[in-house]
C-alpha cells in the first residue's frame, strides 16, 4: 500500500498532467534547469512537511477555520524555504522571484492536504506529499531540460552543444531562442500530456 | 499620467498574467469552456485585483517594508516585517474576497447572482496573489500605480480567459487527436496565443 | 473533545498565529545577516565590474568572501560628494541612488528658476579604486527610469576626470534582446576611452541610434531596437554626470595644483626636459 502512495503520483496520477494542479507556478521557472531543480525541491519539501504537520494536528483543527489553518501551515513552510533560499542561493532566489511565494497558492498543496493528509496518519501523508512534489518536479525538470538544451544550448549552465556548430561561428546549427520564451513551456506540457494519454488510454477525454 | 497609461497597457498585453507568467492557470484551464462563465470569472478577477492591490500596497508601505513603521515613532523605525508579507497578503486577499462577496450580495443581488459563485474561487487564484507579490517586488511607487497595475493585470487575465473560451467553444467541432483532446490541446493553444502576445513585446508607448 | 466550540476555535487560532509568527521571526532574524551580505555583494560586484575587476566571481567557491575581498583590496576609498564637488559626511556604499535620482531629475540647467535648494540636497557616491598598476580610477553612479523600470550603472573615470576607464549598466526589466542589451559587456565596453568634457564644457556621452561616429569621443552606439531604453540611459548619464561636474572640475583642479607643486619642488628636471625639447 505504501508503495502505491509513492509511485502513483509520479506517473499515473501525476499532479500536473493528470490532476491538473499547480500549473501556475510550474512553468515560469522552467527556462533553465537549475532554477527548475531548486523549485522542484522547494515544492517537494513544502508539500511533504505541510502534509505531515497538518496530518499530525488533523484531529485538533476546528472545522470552521480548517482552510485558514491549512493556509497558515503552508505559508509557514513557504516563507521558511524562501528565507533560506535568499540566504544561501541568492542568485537563484532572484530568478525564482515571486514564484517561491506563489507555492502558497499552488493547488497541489491544498489539494493534497484536503484529499489525503486530513484523513490519514502523518507518515503516509508525508510520503504522499513528497511523492506529489516529486511528480510535479519530474515534469518541471523534463521541460526545463528540453528548454535549456534547445533554447540556450546548455545544461545547468554548461555548454552542451559545441559552440563551433552554431551558424554564427560558421556551423550548421541555429539556436532556437523561442524555447527560452514562455509559450514553448505550455506547448511542451501539451506534448507531455499527449504522450502520456497515448500510453494511458483511460485518461483520454471524450 | 502617461506613465499610468503605459503601465496599464503593459500589464494587459506585455506582462499578461496568463501568457507571460502562467498565473491563474488552474482556473483558466478549468473554467475556459464557456464564454459566458469565463467573462463572469474574468470580471470578478478584475474586481478583486483592483481592490486587493491598493490595500496590500498600503499595508506594504506603512506596515511591512523595512523602516515603514517609522510613523509610529522613532523606536519603530528599525523594524523589518517584510518576512510576514506573504502571509499578510494572502490573509488580506482571502478576507477581501469574503467582504466583497457579502457586500455585493447585499447591494447588488443581480451582480451577485452572476459573479457570486466565482468569488470564493478567486481567493486561491494565483494571479491575484501574484499581483500583490509583483507589486511588492517591482516597487510600484504610488497608490495610483498599484491600482492601475491591479486593474490592468485583471483585464489582461479576463481577456485571456474569454478569448480562450471562445476558441474552445469552436474547437468542440474540430477533429482533435484523441490523446490530445481537452487538456493537451488547451495547453498547446495557450502556447500559441502566448506567441501571438509576444508580438506586443517591445511596443513603444 | 469538542473542536467546534467557539472558545476553542479562538484559542486555537490565536495559538497558531503566535506560534507561526514566532518561528518566522526567529528564522528571519537568524538569516538576516546573510541575506544582507548577498545584497551588499551584488552592489560591490557591480562597482567592481564597471572597471573590469572581479570578472571570475561566478567561479569562486565562496562568492561573498571573494567579492568582499576584491572590494576591500581595490576600492581604497569611498565618499559622498555634493553638487559643488565637496566631500560630505555619509556612507557612499549605502547611499540611496533612487532618492537622489528624484532630486537630480528636477534639475534643469536651462530653467531660469533658482534651483539651489535642490542642489544643496544632492549627495552622490564616489568610489576610489586603485588598480594593480597603481593607477587610480574614480567610479561614479547613475540611475534612471528605462522603458519598464529602473536602470542604473557605474562609470569609472581616469584621474584626468574626463576620460572613461570603464562602465557597466544594469536594469530591472527592460525588454530581452532589445533594451536589456544595455547590461551586456559589449555595450558597456563602448564607453572605454570616451570623454565627457570638450575643453571646459561638459558634453556628457550621447547614445546615438544608427551608428555613432567612431572618432567622436562623446558618442557611443545605441542598442538596436531599444530606443527608449537608450534614450533613458543617455538622459540618466547626462543628469548624473552633470551633477558630478562640480566634483570632476574640483578634483581636476586639485590634481593640477598638486602637479604644479611637484614641478616647483623639482624645477631642475622640468628645465632639462624643456631644454631637450628646444
Amino acid at each position: 500500500m505504501d508503495k502505491n502512495i509513492f509511485i502513483k503520483p509520479l506517473f499515473t496520477a501525476n499532479p500536473i498532467t493528470v490532476l491538473v494542479l499547480g500549473i501556475c507556478s510550474a512553468l515560469a521557472v522552467t527556462a533553465k534547469l537549475q532554477p527548475a531543480c531548486i523549485m522542484a525541491l522547494s515544492v517537494t519539501i513544502v508539500t511533504g512537511c505541510s502534509s505531515f504537520l497538518v496530518s499530525l494536528i488533523r484531529n485538533t483543527i476546528p472545522n470552521r477555520i480548517r482552510i485558514i489553518i491549512q493556509l497558515v501551515v503552508v505559508a509557514l513552510f513557504v516563507i521558511l524555504v524562501d528565507q533560506i533560499l535568499k540566504a544561501y542561493v541568492y542568485e537563484i532566489s532572484k530568478q525564482l522571484s515571486v514564484y517561491v511565494g506563489l507555492i502558497i497558492t499552488n493547488c497541489i498543496l491544498m489539494g493534497r492536504i484536503e484529499a489525503f493528509a486530513l484523513g490519514n496518519k502523518p507518515i503516509p501523508s508525508f510520503i504522499d506529499g513528497i511523492a506529489n512534489g516529486m511528480g510535479y518536479g519530474i515534469i518541471l525538470i523534463a521541460i526545463a531540460f528540453v528548454r535549456e538544451l534547445l533554447g540556450f544550448g546548455t545544461l545547468f549552465g554548461h555548454q552542451i552543444i559545441p559552440l563551433s556548430w552554431y551558424a554564427s561561428n560558421g556551423g550548421f546549427y541555429e539556436n532556437n531562442g523561442l524555447f527560452s520564451m514562455a509559450p514553448m513551456a505550455l506547448i511542451l506540457v501539451g506534448i507531455v500530456v499527449w504522450i502520456q494519454r497515448s500510453i494511458q488510454k483511460d485518461l483520454q477525454e471524450k | 499620467m502617461q506613465d499610468l497609461i503605459s503601465l496599464f497597457v503593459k500589464s494587459i498585453f506585455v506582462d499578461n498574467m496568463v501568457f507571460a507568467f502562467f498565473l491563474g492557470m488552474c482556473s483558466f484551464l478549468a473554467v475556459s469552456k464557456n464564454v459566458k462563465t469565463s467573462a463572469g470569472l474574468g470580471l470578478a478577477v478584475i474586481f478583486v485585483l483592483g481592490i486587493t492591490l491598493p490595500v496590500n500596497y498600503l499595508l506594504n508601505k506603512y506596515v511591512l517594508s523595512p523602516g515603514s513603521l517609522a510613523w509610529l515613532g522613532e523606536g519603530f523605525a528599525d523594524i523589518d516585517l517584510s518576512f510576514l508579507s506573504m502571509i499578510v497578503f494572502i490573509a488580506v486577499i482571502a478576507s477581501m474576497v469574503q467582504i466583497v462577496e457579502m457586500f455585493v450580495e447585499k447591494f447588488s443581488p443581480s451582480l451577485y447572482s452572476s459573479l457570486g459563485i466565482f468569488l470564493p474561487l478567486i481567493a486561491v487564484n494565483c494571479a491575484v496573489f501574484a499581483g500583490s507579490l509583483f507589486m511588492q517586488e517591482r516597487g510600484y511607487e504610488t497608490l495610483g500605480e498599484a491600482t492601475v497595475y491591479g486593474i490592468g493585470s485583471g483585464v489582461g487575465w479576463c481577456l485571456a480567459i474569454v478569448t480562450m473560451a471562445a476558441i474552445r467553444e469552436k474547437l468542440a467541432y474540430s477533429n482533435v487527436p484523441k490523446p490530445l483532446k481537452g487538456l493537451g490541446i488547451t495547453f498547446i493553444i495557450t502556447g500559441l496565443m502566448g506567441m501571438a502576445f509576444m508580438s506586443f513585446m517591445g511596443i513603444k508607448l | 473533545m469538542n473542536t467546534n466550540n467557539n472558545l476553542y476555535t479562538i484559542v486555537y487560532a490565536t495559538l497558531m498565529v503566535v506560534a507561526t509568527a514566532a518561528i518566522l521571526a526567529f528564522v528571519s532574524m537568524a538569516l538576516k545577516e546573510r541575506q544582507q551580505k548577498n545584497i551588499d555583494m551584488e552592489t560591490q560586484l557591480s562597482i567592481l565590474s564597471s572597471v573590469g575587476l572581479a570578472a571570475d566571481a561566478n567561479g569562486a567557491s565562496d562568492k561573498i568572501a571573494y567579492v568582499q575581498g576584491e572590494y576591500d583590496k581595490y576600492i581604497t576609498d569611498s565618499y559622498l560628494v555634493n553638487y559643488k564637488g565637496e566631500t560630505v559626511p555619509g556612507d557612499a556604499f549605502t547611499a540611496a541612488l533612487k532618492s537622489q535620482y528624484e532630486l537630480i531629475k528636477q534639475l534643469d540647467p536651462k530653467s531660469g528658476e533658482d534651483q539651489t535648494a535642490i542642489k544643496d540636497q544632492i549627495q552622490i557616491p564616489v568610489f576610489e579604486c586603485t588598480l594593480d598598476s597603481g593607477e587610480k580610477v574614480y567610479i561614479v553612479a547613475c540611475y534612471g527610469t528605462g522603458l519598464w523600470g529602473p536602470i542604473w550603472g557605474y562609470i569609472g573615470f581616469k584621474s584626468d576626470f574626463n576620460t572613461i576607464y570603464g562602465a557597466m549598466f544594469a536594469h530591472k526589466g527592460e525588454t530581452p534582446g532589445l533594451g536589456a542589451e544595455i547590461a551586456t559587456p559589449k555595450f558597456g565596453d563602448q564607453f572605454k576611452g570616451k570623454s565627457i568634457f570638450d575643453g571646459d564644457t561638459f558634453t556628457s556621452i550621447a547614445i546615438v541610434k544608427g551608428g555613432a561616429d567612431k572618432d567622436n569621443p562623446h558618442e557611443v552606439d545605441a542598442v538596436s531596437g531599444g530606443t527608449i531604453t537608450s534614450n533613458a540611459l543617455a538622459l540618466a548619464i547626462q543628469q548624473w554626470l552633470g551633477s558630478y561636474e562640480g566634483f570632476f572640475k574640483l578634483s581636476a583642479e586639485k590634481a593640477k595644483l598638486q602637479e604644479t607643486a611637484v614641478q616647483e619642488s623639482a624645477p631642475v628636471e622640468t628645465n632639462e626636459v624643456e631644454s631637450a625639447e628646444n
